[in-house]
């Protein structure tokens, strides 16, 4: 792997998402203005002083979206990462136990996505309380299905093969066959997954925060700040395009690199396949 | 050499190049032929054999003009009465296909569209390139499916491809080659995939049609034995370049290339057969085992095998001869009878037996690229066994890896190497010492020279016989090579449909009078001499007419 | 075969190899069935289990004791979890959902009106947006790692990594605000013209058909590669077949079940799009029903909703698994 044989789009999505980090690491030393303070009149225009202008509280929309960076990242990738860990130990313990196991595993999580996302969490944020935690966890649980159905299809590509079942017949446990066996063979398809996970966990906590389930305010999340902008939309006032195009633009980024992590994978498997 | 002037096919210097994507590296260009020539003349059929990877179906499909999976021909001409058809436009090649030269492929299975009717598809290419009216399509495919000895050609053609058996399939698929009268077919391993008792009735109707209708074939094979029965030139190929080119008679009687006589060369006895085969370290009794949707597939199977002896177990695909050895490791559980194992019973579920019964018995596969974690290196592959059943770890464990790589005759070079970076050979030789470090008992072999190319699959026997002299140990040996049955084998049973049909010392088992399955099993393994197959169906004709 | 004689002794084997394709479609419907039940007990369920009294909820933190306890009886809330689920689900097998706790009214009689609204909006975005999807999908194949595949394929990801709301709000701005050649909020009522209703939904359209347009097309694209890297296709070629008729009369065939099957999935997908796109446009339907129920936790509504929602969902799955099985060569004609 050589730095110059990764393409061009792919660089693209590596440096929006280096900015994206960079933004949630230092977000209190590089916005001009608090997260919540009022600076001026309500839609004020962009001007020098505020580049993307003010929103519907008079508060400056560039701040708010460096310090929303903070929170859509980081709750967007505390729920891809669980529910990319609970999806993946869940479904590499049902392709390496097969039977009983696997059938109930499988069988529940066939339930569980024949709800679409959305609707679900629509149906259980309804009930549960809101809170950061919970909101998370939602986003998580419903998210692992998906992780599941793939993990499994991707272990059991691998479970079948010769070398497990020469490491079964060592004697080895199902942790050092998930672990050391198994796992090293399925990185390259599983991180292209935990890039597209985390694309859809941004957009679906956008939408979330959109609808005004997501995070509640006033702390500052783009799905949020266009919903408190949304009304200016009829009198031509565009501030809520602006954290709409950072949502947009950061799950481009996303998908490009996934893009390129895919198809690397499909040409390792094209250099392994032909004979 | 035959003559160059009048040939129907001639190929001149063919190079063909294609790129690669291994791993992690930038793509690189390989060259799959390199400057092969060959001539063929009208009626007549050429041979092309070599392994996996020797060129030979690129050669073939050459001929159609056509490179498979972004393989390119860049040097040489492939003249076809006279004319270089790489020259030809898009649309030149594209009368030539499917009129002219025809092709048949491995898999039938896969190369007829699920979607429409056989005949549909056996009379499309002749009508679509105006050769022949509907009708007239129709009536020859129906001669076609007579001459092929298909069942029911009236009504053959109006079922579909998932309709019908394997053998029938590459009949069918013949038979579209020669709907259109071509001068030229290229036959891709068509029998390949089938058993050996489908084989030679696939074999015997190709060569019939072929003969029927004095069509030229370049027939490719990686069996020496098989092209022996239906060509009259051979050539043979290694790793894209030619070997050794000429008639039958030639190559099979008086090769002048070792390559060539390694082919040949009728596997020499390893091992005598040991006397004394009375006291069993492997007891299978009565043993019945079934998938888990109750398909029997093991019925009420009895062997036993000596300690420091080998024990053949020969069928076709399907016969159960892999499954029992999945019986014995513990894979699949019997669902009656019992297996003893130095006259204690062994534990039927793999989960259930301990560290030292698992240690006992190792297992090689077929396929060592497969068998290998492709992210570990040797040190890993061979280390961890004895780690696992000795706890050896450190200094000690590479001294040990090290000793073992001095076993299978490989140097310490190649601890830390990847699975990727070895030859088929080294791969198959690593896991004869991961299967050593176990220091086990019995190792079951599964089929572990198949894959390979016969010098390479040579070796490896030789190995193993080595081995079992220095440690006394004892081999289940499962193939469908009857010659290295009676190369390495102590004891042999036979397989049929998950019975076991024969089962004896060796000098006994492959010696008159036979049943009937190893009777018909020992008779369809091609031999390597010219005119075996005309014996053979003679002999049949003569029985089938004696009853 | 060596286990046609095994399979035969056995009926109901011998019935699922005589009619597989019958037996095909009657599991499938079965399983729906089983899963739509299972999905009901576990929205009704799920809603039951997790913590939080509605009661409290509905009244407030000030409530006194009695008042909660009166309007749990009002409510039925205190009868056991499983009469209320049989209640429940016998009432919405008669299309009775209960009354909504916020505004009192009657449940089925709001879904009634917005269900009919929802479905015409995402059933107008599909008929534009299917046949769209297929044909960029096929030109993507022709022009296969050529400039025109290339653009379409940045193109297309970009367009699937923007969330509704944005094309939605990019939409107003521009054609309703800026130019003024659209409605905006796009306002239904029952007696409207036909004409009119289209107009006015022009934008939400637009919206849902760019939304399901990027998936479906990328996904046409890799059903029809797929069929045309097969070994029969290298046969056509080898027969000298032109492309046309290769591709009209070899390829075509064995992808129209991949095909109908991307295309049933992405209306799976547009009937969820639509609850956003519903919210943005302030339209009256399902989608903006059940977003406002949730907000205000109104939750016979959420359910009913939620019920709905996933039986469209579950239907259109198992239409697309039905149609992938009749369109499968080797189930039609069976051995």
């Amino acid at each position: 792997m050589r730095l110059r044989d990764i393409p061009i789009t792919a660089w693209i999505g590596i440096f929006g998402i280096a900015l994206a980090l960079f933004c949630a690491l230092f977000a209190p030393f590089i916005a001009p203005y608090g997260e919540t303070e009022v600076v001026g009149a309500v839609w004020q225009e962009a001007d020098a002083q505020f580049f993307f202008g003010l929103d519907n509280l008079g508060r400056d929309i560039l701040s708010r979206l460096i310090y929303g960076t903070r929170t859509t990242l980081t709750v967007a990738l505390c729920a891809t990462v669980i529910s990319f860990s609970l999806g993946i130990i869940l479904s590499f313990i049902a392709a390496v136990s097969g039977g009983l196991i696997d059938a109930i595993f499988s069988r529940f999580n066939d339930l569980m996505m024949s709800i679409p996302t959305l609707i679900f969490a629509l149906v259980v944020l309804a009930v549960l309380p809101q809170h950061l935690i919970v909101l998370i966890l939602v986003m998580a649980i419903l998210d692992s299905t998906r992780v599941y159905r793939l993990g499994r299809a991707v272990a059991l590509d691998v479970a079948v093969m010769e070398f497990v079942e020469a490491a079964k017949l060592r004697g080895e446990g199902t942790a050092w066959i998930i672990f050391r066996e198994i796992l090293p063979n399925t990185l390259s398809p599983l991180l292209a997954e935990f890039g597209l996970r985390f694309a859809f966990a941004i957009l679906f906590l956008s939408t979330l925060s959109f609808l005004g389930l997501g995070i509640q305010p006033p702390a500052a999340d783009w799905g949020g700040m266009v919903k408190d902008n949304k009304d200016g939309i009829i009198f031509g006032v565009a501030a809520a395009l602006v954290p709409g195009s950072a949502i947009a633009a950061l799950a481009i980024c996303v998908n490009l690199v996934v893009d390129w992590l895919l198809k690397r994978t499909s040409s390792l498997k094209g250099g392994r396949g032909d004979a | 050499m035959p003559d160059t002037s009048s040939s129907l096919l001639s190929i001149r210097n063919l190079k063909i190049e294609a790129t690669s994507y291994p791993p992690g590296e930038p793509p690189k260009r390989i060259t799959i032929v390199d400057g092969v020539s060959l001539d063929l003349q009208k009626g007549k059929v050429l041979g092309l054999i070599g392994e996996s990877g020797a060129g030979k179906s690129t050669i073939g499909l050459s001929a159609l003009a056509y490179g498979r999976g972004g393989a390119e021909i860049t040097g040489g001409e492939v003249n076809l009465n006279g004319t270089n058809i790489l020259a030809l436009g898009k649309d030149g090649i594209r009368k030539l296909r499917g009129a002219k030269v025809c092709y048949v492929a491995q898999s039938a299975a896969a190369a007829f569209n699920p979607a429409h009717k056989l005949g549909d598809q056996v009379i499309e290419a002749s009508v679509k390139h105006g050769l022949m009216s509907k009708d007239e399509a129709r009536k020859r495919a129906l001669y076609l499916f007579k001459v092929l000895g298909l069942p029911n050609p009236e009504t053959f053609g109006d079922r579909y491809p998932h309709q019908v058996s394997g053998g029938q399939l590459q009949r069918a698929m013949t038979a579209m080659a020669l709907c259109s009268n071509p001068e030229l077919i290229v036959f891709d391993e068509p029998t390949t995939a089938l058993d050996v008792t489908t084989q030679i009735d696939v074999l015997a109707a190709i060569k019939h049609a072929i003969e029927e209708t004095h069509t030229a074939a370049l027939y490719i094979t990686h069996d020496l034995a098989v092209v022996a029965q239906i060509s009259d030139d051979i050539m043979v190929l290694r790793h894209g370049k030619m070997v050794e080119y000429g008639s039958v008679k030639h190559i099979i009687e008086t090769p002048s290339e070792d390559y060539t006589r390694a082919l040949v060369n009728v596997r020499q006895e390893m091992r005598h057969e040991a006397p004394d085969q009375s006291k069993a370290l492997l007891k299978v009794d009565n043993v019945s085992a079934q998938y888990s949707n109750g398909f029997k597939v093991l019925h009420n199977v009895s062997l036993h095998l000596c300690k420091g002896q080998t024990l053949a177990i020969v069928g076709e695909s399907g016969s159960g001869k892999s499954t029992l050895a999945r019986v014995i490791t513990g894979l699949l559980p019997p669902s009656e009878g019992q297996i003893t194992f130095e006259g204690k019973p062994l534990t039927p579920t793999l989960k259930k037996r301990s560290r030292d019964e698992l240690r006992r018995i190792q297992l090689i596969y077929q396929m060592a690229d497969t068998a290998m974690n492709p992210r570990q290196t040797v040190r890993d592959i061979i280390g961890r066994p004895l780690t696992f059943y000795y706890g050896l770890r450190g200094a000690a464990k590479t001294a040990r890896v090290k000793e073992l790589l001095d076993q299978i005759e490989m140097s310490n070079g190649f601890i830390d190497r990847y699975p990727a970076e070895l030859s088929g050979g080294q791969k198959q030789r690593v896991a004869i010492a991961r299967a050593l470090a176990a220091k086990p008992e019995l190792i079951l072999c599964d089929e572990p020279t198949s894959a390979l190319d016969p010098l390479v699959a040579e070796g490896i026997l030789k190995l193993l016989m080595k081995l079992q002299e220095e440690q006394q140990l004892s081999y289940v040996f499962i193939t469908h090579d009857i010659a290295i049955v009676r190369a390495i084998a102590d004891s042999v049973a036979v397989m049929h449909r998950g019975k076991l049909v024969r089962f004896g010392a060796k000098s006994q088992a492959l010696s008159p009078p036979f049943d009937d399955y190893t009777d018909l099993l020992l008779k369809s393994v091609p031999e390597m001499e010219i005119g075996w197959l005309e014996k053979v169906l003679t002999t049949r004709r003569m029985e089938s007419a004696g009853n | 075969m060596s286990n046609t004689s095994e399979a035969g002794r056995q009926p109901g084997l011998r019935f699922r190899e005589r009619f597989p394709l019958l037996s095909l479609i009657t599991e499938r419907l079965v399983l729906s069935v089983i899963l739509l039940f299972a999905v009901s007990v576990l929205i009704f369920g799920g809603v039951e289990a997790l913590p939080g009294d509605f009661a409290t909820t509905y009244l407030g933190q000030s409530a006194t004791p009695q008042a909660v306890a009166n309007i749990r009886a009002e409510l039925g809330l205190d009868k056991p979890v499983v009469t209320r689920y049989f209640e429940w689900l016998g009432g919405a097998l008669q299309g009775d959902f209960g009354k909504s706790w916020a505004s009192r009214n009657s449940v089925s009689e709001q879904v009634g009106k917005r269900l009919g609204n929802s479905l015409f909006l995402a059933g107008f975005a599909a008929i534009i947006a299917v046949p769209l999807a297929i044909c960029l999908g096929m030109l993507s194949v022709h022009f296969r790692n050529r400039m025109p595949d290339k653009i379409i394929n940045v193109v297309s990801l970009a367009a699937i990594s923007l969330p509704e709301f944005f094309i939605g709000y990019l939409l107003i701005l521009y054609f309703a605000v800026n130019f003024g050649i659209a409605t905006f909020p796009a306002t239904v009522y029952e007696d409207m013209g036909f004409l009119e209703r289209i107009q006015t939904i022009a934008l939400p359209t637009a919206t849902l058909v760019l939304v399901v347009l990027a998936h479906m097309m990328r996904m046409t694209r890799a059903a029809i590669l797929s069929v045309m890297s097969s070994a029969y296709m290298e046969t056509a070629e080898l027969k000298g077949l032109s492309a046309g008729r290769a591709i009209i009369k070899h390829a075509a065939p064995n992808a129209l079940a991949p095909i109908i099957n991307v295309v049933a999935l992405n209306l799976a997908y547009l009937v969820v799009g639509v609850v956003v796109v519903e919210v943005v446009f302030v339209y009256p339907g399902m989608g903006q029903y059940m977003v406002d129920a949730v907000t205000v936790r109104d939750m016979p509504v959420v359910q009913a909703c939620g019920l709905i929602f996933a039986a469209v969902y579950i239907l259109l799955n198992m239409v697309a698994d039905i149609l992938a099985i009749v369109a499968n060569p080797r189930l039609r004609h069976p051995r």
